[in-house]
């Protein structure tokens, strides 16, 4: 099964929020939107999710009941404990007994939380709070698994348990559509997209989207044109969208943040003209 | 100028039974730009507070600009937390007037980025703008050492290219810079990098330097779903790459056999590990002992 959004359009007053966005999310991968602040992200999950109605386009989602959505906040109640979260949740989705015990013993120790399961939420760390909002999100096994920015300000290694739990409910068929603003995330899913203002700026595989990615990336100490140059440790790269760069220039192999600035300024300098 | 502006000599802090910093040093040099890693709760914070003086140490000895972190020293000294420190109800000159007055130096000129939010609240601003403004609130008194927590999170990949052409701008100048982050491509753009697990010092040098021996194993298959889950129920660290499985730290002969067991064709090929992987490889040790 696959879920989309397409040619989707939202405005909050004067401001377009998505822009003729079309994404595609197929059961069984992790397709990652990926962009900064105010890039959309949220109103598209939103939108996948139900949560905000589209000024044009349509959308094709599951039944809410077997819809998974972690927001961008917390997800949880800070007052009760961790083990009284995951059975709240479970007990909207009519689980209870030996069936709820076993499935809350099961996703407690896969999210590596069964010794923090009598903690308050409140007393969790932001990464074994999101942790926690992950396994809500999937206590009654959806379909679609939306989540909002999961590993945003969380540490490296709950975000690799994180990585590891959305991979494994696409390895068991869910079709998984995250934010996050960590392209070297992103770079990790089956499918990528970015969003750049409202609008998608690239999207595909990531081999697909390197083979796609037309110009010349170089890498300098004095850029021809500081306006095409942006800042990689201690040297410069600069874009030449016309792969035209002039001799005795050495061209790098981008990944995907050079693709990602290259692109934005293109969209910038077309903007401007 | 000495040639250290920020150092930790065997520096430990206890909060009750708990060590928080476990006899750890390090140094920042003028000009270098440090990064500081660690999952939450390794440390990194605690050792900031210290370096900062603004928490005692239990024991050891840390140096800001030659000497104990007194006011007279933290005068000479940049930070930008990562709440960032501003005045949503103030606007952007108000803020830049207040910190500058504090430092007693005058307002820095807006770049031409920000000049069109002076008379803006902070609050309404653009989170990548508030960052812009937090950093010149913490640039404009020409500090020697700038610690900065998390300085680009949340903020697009245009915007952060933009902070960090600044921070290297800092370096470049004489400043010395230490730099949390959680994100593994802003860590490559650092010189040098130190590495903290349960409150100890364990890896110091270049990403290659941190990574050491440790490698991963990159799991190539048409059925990988299956295989993700055969080898997730064996107990593996398995993550996705793409359409491709990672197992960190693994041997590729066991991997194989889990595999061969379960009927899976799969090409396993040992990979450098990441800086990620290390990390996690660090933290799980540390459970274990």
């Amino acid at each position: 099964m696959t879920y989309s959004v397409r040619s989707a359009t939202v405005r909050f007053g004067p401001t377009v929020a998505l822009d003729d966005v079309t994404v595609e999310v197929p059961g069984g991968s992790v397709v990652a939107v990926v962009g900064g602040d105010g890039a959309g992200k949220s109103t598209l999950l939103r939108a996948l999710a139900g949560e905000v109605s589209l000024d044009a386009g349509t959308v094709a989602a599951p039944p809410k009941q077997r819809l998974g959505y972690l927001p961008a906040s917390s997800g949880s109640w800070a007052a009760l404990t961790v083990a009284q979260n995951i059975d709240f949740v479970a007990g909207i989705y009519g689980l209870a007994g030996d069936e709820l015990a076993a499935r809350r013993a099961e996703l407690l120790d896969r999210a590596a939380l069964t010794p923090a399961a009598g903690r308050l939420a409140a007393q969790l760390s932001g990464g074994m709070r999101r942790k926690l909002g992950f396994v809500m999100a999937i206590v009654h096994r959806p379909d679609l698994l939306i989540l909002d920015e999961p590993s945003t300000g969380v540490d490296p290694v709950s975000r690799i348990d994180l990585w590891r739990l959305a991979s494994e409910a696409a390895a068991s068929g869910a079709a998984v559509l995250m934010s996050t603003t960590y392209l070297d995330e992103a770079e990790r899913a089956a499918h990528l997209v970015v969003l750049d203002h409202g609008r998608v700026l690239v999207q595909g595989a990531y081999d697909r989207v390197r083979a796609d990615f037309a110009g010349v990336i170089t890498r300098t100490d004095q850029p021809v044109r500081a306006e095409w140059a942006w800042r990689r440790g201690r040297v410069l790269h600069e874009y030449w969208p016309g792969a035209d760069p002039p001799a005795g220039t050495t061209a790098v192999a981008p990944d995907l943040e050079d693709i990602v600035i290259a692109l934005s300024l293109a969209r910038r300098d077309a903007v401007r003209s | 100028m000495t040639g250290v502006l920020l150092r930790a000599g065997h520096v430990t802090r206890r909060f009750g039974g708990f060590t928080a910093v476990d006899d750890v040093s390090m140094q920042v040099h003028p000009g270098e730009v440090v990064g500081l890693l660690g999952a939450n709760g390794a440390g990194k914070t605690t050792l900031i507070r210290m370096l900062l003086g603004l928490i005692a140490v239990t024991s050891g000895r840390v140096d800001l600009l030659g000497g104990p972190p007194d006011r007279r020293r933290r005068r000479r000294l940049g930070y930008v937390p990562q709440g960032l420190g501003l005045y949503g109800d103030l606007t952007v000159r108000e803020n830049l007037t207040f910190s500058a007055q504090a430092y007693g130096t005058a307002a820095p000129a807006l770049p031409p980025a920000l000049t069109a939010y002076a008379d803006v609240l902070v609050r309404g601003l653009p989170l990548g703008a508030q960052r812009q403004v937090a950093f010149l609130a913490a640039l404009g008194h020409a500090p020697e050492v700038l610690v900065l927590d998390e300085p680009t999170s949340g903020v697009d990949a245009l915007a952060r290219a933009a902070l960090w052409d600044t921070i290297r701008a800092q370096a470049e100048g004489g400043a010395g810079v230490l730099v949390t982050t959680h994100y593994m491509q802003e860590a490559q753009q650092c010189d040098r990098l130190l590495l903290m697990s349960d409150g100890l010092l364990v890896a110091e040098g270049s990403e290659a330097d941190i990574i050491g021996s440790t490698t991963a194993v990159a799991v190539r298959t048409g059925d990988w779903a299956r295989a993700f889950a055969v080898l997730a129920a064996a107990g593996a660290p398995v993550m996705l790459a793409g359409r491709a499985i990672r197992v960190a730290n693994a041997d590729p002969a066991g991997l194989a056999e889990v595999l061969e067991a379960a009927g899976i064709e799969a090409s396993l090929e040992p990979v450098p590990a990441t800086i990620e992987e290390r990390m996690l490889m660090l933290s799980r040790q540390a459970k274990a002992s």
